[in-house]
Parts: C-alpha cells; structure tokens; sequence
C-alpha cells in the first residue's frame, strides 16, 4: 500500500482528534467538566463514547489477527469483552452511578471509609491502566511501522503525545467528543472495507478458506489445558470490564443511575455489532493472506487485505481508511485510559502533598503527563507481544480486584475495609506475580498455561481473602453501611437523604 | 377539593377526638422510616436490594450456564463441534453472530425488570414522585 494515502489518514485522524479535543476545550471551564464532564453527558453521546474507548487496538486488529491464526477458539475474547459489559450493566452500573464518587478509590473510600483502601486502589488504578496502556502504543508503532515503513517509536510517541495534548488541554469534557467521534469512525473503517471485500471474495466465486481442520474446528487444543484456558479467558474478560479504569470512570459522566443502565444497554449494542466485523477479516484472510500466520504478522491483517484482494486505487483508499481506523482505536483507548489514571492520580496530588500549590486542573494535567511516560518507556523497551494477549494480563488484574471490591461493595453489607485490603493484595499481587513470570520466564506446560491465563484461580483468591478476612473482622463493617445502601439503592427521584 | 374548613358554605371535617389521640402514632411515610434508619425502614431498602441482586443473579446464571457451557459442550460432544448449517460450521455461527443479539436481548430484559422494581420501590415509599415520571 502507498506511504502516502496511509500518512495522509493517520494525519487526519491525528488534526480530527486535536481539532475536536481543541472544540472540547472551549467548553471545559469547571473542575467538574475536568474530572467528569460535569456529570451531564447523554446516554446516545456517552454510549459511542464508550464504545470509542472501549474498541482499542486489541479489538481492531487482534482478534481478526487471532481468528486468522487459530481459528473459533479465540472467539471467545470479543464475547468475553462484550459479555464483560452485560455483567457490569447487571451487577454495577446504577449502584456505581449512585455511589456519587469520581473514581474507584472515591466508591472506596464512600463504602468502606478507609483511607488506606483508598490508596490501594489509587496504585491498581494506575497498574492496570499502565498494563493496559503498553500494548495500545506498542500497536501504534506496529501500524505504522506496517504502513508506512517507519520505525516503532514513531508510532508509539505520536499516539502519547497527541493523547496528552488532549487531556492536558480540555480534561473529560473534550475526551468524551473525541471517543464518539472515533467509534464511528472505527465502525465505518472497518465495515466499508468489509462490505468491499465481501464483494470482491463473492465476484472471486466465494473461495473456502485454505486451512489444517483444526483451524476450523471450535476446539483446536482439545484437552484439559485447552479447556483451562478458555474458561479462564471467560472469567478475566467477563468480570475485568467492571475493573477496568476507563470503563469505571465513565459511568460517572451519566447524569443519574436510570441514565447509566439505559447507556451501557446501547454500549452492547454497538460493541456487540462491532464485533461482527473482526470475524469476517480473519476469514477472508484464510482465504487471501494465510501466508501472514507464518510471518508472524498475523496482526496485520486487517491492515493488509484491502490492497492484496482490491488492489489498484479502491484498495488504496480502504487501506488508507482502515489506517485511519487502526490509529482511532490506539488515540481513544489511550485517551481513555490516560484521563482515568490522570483522573485519579491528579485528585491524589490534589488533595495530598500539592494541596494548596496545585489547583485540582493542573494537578490534573501534571499527572496526566506524568502518567504516559512509564507506559511509554515500557512499550519502547520491551519485546512485542500479541494485543489481544497482552491485554488479557491487565483483565485478569482487575477481575482480581476491583471486581471482588465493586460486587462484594454493592451487595453485600459484611465487607470490611482489611476484607477489601486483604482481597485486592491477595488477588493483585498473584495476578502480577502471573504476568511477571508469564512475560519474563515463559514456563511450559501446565505452569505456563496456569501462569498464562491467571484469571481462573487469582479471581477466587480475590473474593475468598475479601469474604473470609471480612468474616474475620465482622466488628469493622462500617457504620456507616446502611445509609450508603440506601444510596447505592434507591432510585434518584426517591427523596431521601443520603 | 370542596371540603376547605373555615369557607364559608365548604364542608366542615368533624373528626372523634379518639382518632385525633391515636395520630402520634400513626402510620409515618416510608420515607421517614429510611431516613431515619428503623427497623422498617431497613426492611424497605433491603427488599430492593434482594429484588435487583435477584435480577443480576438471573442474569449471571443465563450467562454462565449458557455461553459457559458452550466450551464444554465442544470438548465432550464431537457432533455439536462438526455440525454446519448451510456452509457454515454451527460453532462459528454460534461464536461469531447468534451471541451478541443474545446478550443485549438478556440485558434489554434485565433493565425492564429492574426498571420496574424501582417503580414499584417509588411508588411504595415516595407515591408523590411518580406522578411526573414515564413507566
């Protein structure tokens, strides 16, 4: 594919992100519109938003990358991303809304009036968003580097730059325009190309896809490990959305609980059609470019099969249009992620040992700044990982923390603040420990597979230290306890006090 | 109303001072007995809660029962695995399509039922609220 069409759309998208966070900007005044777009988003603005921030680069090219390598097995990573935000619309959404607080450690810190719960879920916030972060700029400079030729920090610094830039300037406010904007624009780059391909693939006499049998089979590993893994890629996907930092944090730009419920309804939607798509480029790719499993490419997919089966100026053009897509989904997830550490971090430095120095917005754009080098350094220094693998890692952390923390928080009225501080050390420190030795040593067998996909064992650890060290500690539950279920509860327009 | 004391030719409410002794303790709103933390009100909030946590649970059971026996299915039954509808392979059709309507359908229903039993807490304790709100 040309350098230049790519150039040309990666720099559109680039201008389009700066130019609608710069409009954004106009309108942030408040900290409010700061921290939480002074809570008055809309459920049909706030669910594309969602949806922009929530399809990151994983989605983008990972799973058709995924699908393209190993067939229906990996299916299970987008149900599980979807299905993640069904459990959250069941068991969080309202409640969360309700609780009033801007971020996780402010739910904490409101449910179990403790301090130090807060601090430790200030320090998950920040090492899940960073675990999270990583990939997503590692994937800007594979893109890049894929379409244009240039080298992979290119990528890497450009996206940081331009998500720092945005933040810094114009806070949630501006983020939440930028990320509607962006899902649609990544629903259109990757459906136009689609239905172009789809046409072409049945002009071409609808060819079957070239594969070994075990490609097409659902259950290519077909033993217990096989099995292990699956079930534990179902229970990091399905319980780590509720913990993820920048999902989390949206649900308080809702203007009330019923407005939180009806938004990540139409959040399934879009995610949910979304999710058609990836599964038709694996495919294709089968049939037009299997030659990329080999490489070890597989991951540009997406990017490639435009210009191999259209060819000439239509390929061109949709090659150009996925780009801009792919560079969508790294812009709107880092985005996302960067404003809810920086949320987080900067309402700490705010409160804690800048108070007085710093107003709450420039405490704000410190962190945010702060807060994308680490990643930044991480993805420059270390060896790439497939996407969709590498996110799973930052899943499994949250489903063993703050998933037990937000559940047990919400509907049960014996957790105590060591039960929380027990379970999210107890559930994060084996889940690091997980990724750690999974990333560095690479064991085999079932120590690799146990250590690859933590989430079926490091979940139960969470809530049992959480359950059992409450029931230990029955004399801590907060006094507080009842009024704050009455507002976790209880409808908005019920006028009681809470 | 047509029953204002005092104007003339209105109704005049009579009442048994009997009644008027018994007022002190009568019944209080709903709302009084949450604010200020009886033991009604605490059995008030906390039949909401198991209400939604019944939904939710509904909810999670359909997912895990469903979709989380999909893999085991796969693994111990060959015949599910291999079936095809039309030229499509019956696992790719369940993983890659039939879910997703499935899992919004199930989310739309758990939204109605949870809608509603927040209603139906509105109208039990607050009655004056409902009046402007669209069921």
């Amino acid at each position: 594919m040309s350098t230049t069409h790519a150039a040309v759309a990666v720099a559109l998208v680039s201008l389009a992100t700066l130019g609608i966070g710069a409009f954004g900007l106009r309108v942030s005044r408040t900290t409010s519109d700061f921290y939480v777009a002074s809570r008055s988003v809309s459920p049909s603005l706030n669910s594309s938003a969602i949806g922009g921030e929530y399809l990151s680069a994983a989605s983008f090219l990972g799973v058709a990358g995924l699908v393209l390598t190993s067939g229906p097995d990996v299916l299970w990573y987008p149900i599980g991303w979807t299905a993640g935000y069904l459990l959250l619309l069941v068991l969080v959404a309202a409640p969360l809304r309700r609780s009033g607080a801007y971020t996780i450690p402010d739910f904490a810190q409101v449910r179990l009036q403790s301090v130090a719960v807060r601090r430790a879920a200030t320090l998950l916030v920040v090492g899940v968003g960073w675990l999270y972060l990583m990939p997503q700029f590692q994937g800007a400079g594979l893109t890049l580097r894929t379409v244009s030729g240039s080298p992979g920090w290119v990528g890497m610094v450009l996206v940081a730059g331009i998500v720092v830039v945005n933040v810094v300037a114009g806070g949630m406010r501006s983020i939440t325009f930028v990320q509607a904007f962006q899902y649609w624009l990544k629903l259109t780059a990757l459906l136009v190309p689609a239905v172009f391909l789809l046409r072409a693939w049945a002009l071409d006499g609808a060819p079957s896809p070239v594969a070994p049998d075990a490609w097409f089979a659902p259950w290519s590993t077909n033993d217990a490990q096989g099995l292990y893994t699956t079930y534990s890629v179902l229970v990091a996907t399905f319980l780590g959305t509720m913990g993820l930092p920048h999902v989390v944090v949206r649900f308080y730009t809702n203007p009330d609980g019923h407005a939180a419920r009806r938004t990540t309804l139409i959040v399934l939607a879009l995610i949910g059609g979304f999710y058609l798509l990836p599964t038709v480029y694996g495919v294709l790719g089968r049939v037009y470019a299997s030659d990329l499993v080999a490489a070890g490419r597989a991951d540009t997919v997406v990017l490639e099969l435009p210009a191999r089966v259209l060819g000439g100026g239509l390929g061109d053009v949709l090659s150009a249009l996925v780009t801009a897509g792919a560079f969508a989904a790294f812009l709107s997830t880092s985005s996302g992620l960067t404003m809810a550490i920086a949320g987080v971090v900067g309402q700490s430095l705010a409160s804690g040992p800048l108070a007085g120095r710093l107003s709450p917005i420039s405490s704000l754009r410190l962190a945010a700044a702060g807060c994308v080098l680490v990643p930044l350094g991480l993805a420059l220094a270390a060896e790439p990982i497939p996407v969709a693998t590498s996110v799973t890692f930052a899943f499994a952390l949250a489903a063993s923390t703050f998933c037990p923390l937000l559940v047990l928080g919400i509907w049960w009225r014996g957790l105590t603040a060591p039960g929380a501080l027990a379970g999210m050390a107890g559930g994060g420190l084996a889940a690091l420990l997980a990724t750690v030795l999974a990333l560095s040593d690479r064991p085999g067998g079932w120590t690799g597979t146990l250590v690859g996909q933590p989430a079926l064992w490091t979940v139960p650890l969470g809530f049992g230290l959480m359950v059992g060290v409450s029931l230990l500690t029955r004399s801590r539950v907060p006094t507080t306890v009842a009024r704050t279920m009455v507002r976790l509860h209880t409808p908005e327009r019920v006028d009681v006090q809470r | 109303m047509p029953d204002r004391p005092g104007e003339p030719g209105g109704r005049v409410r009579v009442t048994s001072p009997l009644t008027s002794a018994a007022a002190p303790h009568g019944r209080r709103s709903a709302r009084q007995e949450i604010d200020e933390e009886t033991g009604v009100g605490d059995v008030y909030v906390r039949s909401l809660v198991s209400t939604q946590l019944r939904s939710a649970l509904a909810v999670v059971a359909a997912l895990a029962l469903g979709l989380g026996s999909l893999p085991l299915v796969f693994a111990l039954v060959p015949d599910v695995a291999d079936a095809r509808l039309g030229p499509v392979p019956l696992p790719w059709l369940l993983l890659g399509f039939v879910v997703y309507p499935t899992l919004l359908a199930l989310g739309w229903v758990y939204v109605r039922r949870s809608e509603r039993a927040e209603a139906d807490f509105t109208d039990l304790v607050d009655p004056r609220s409902v009046e402007d709100v669209p069921r």
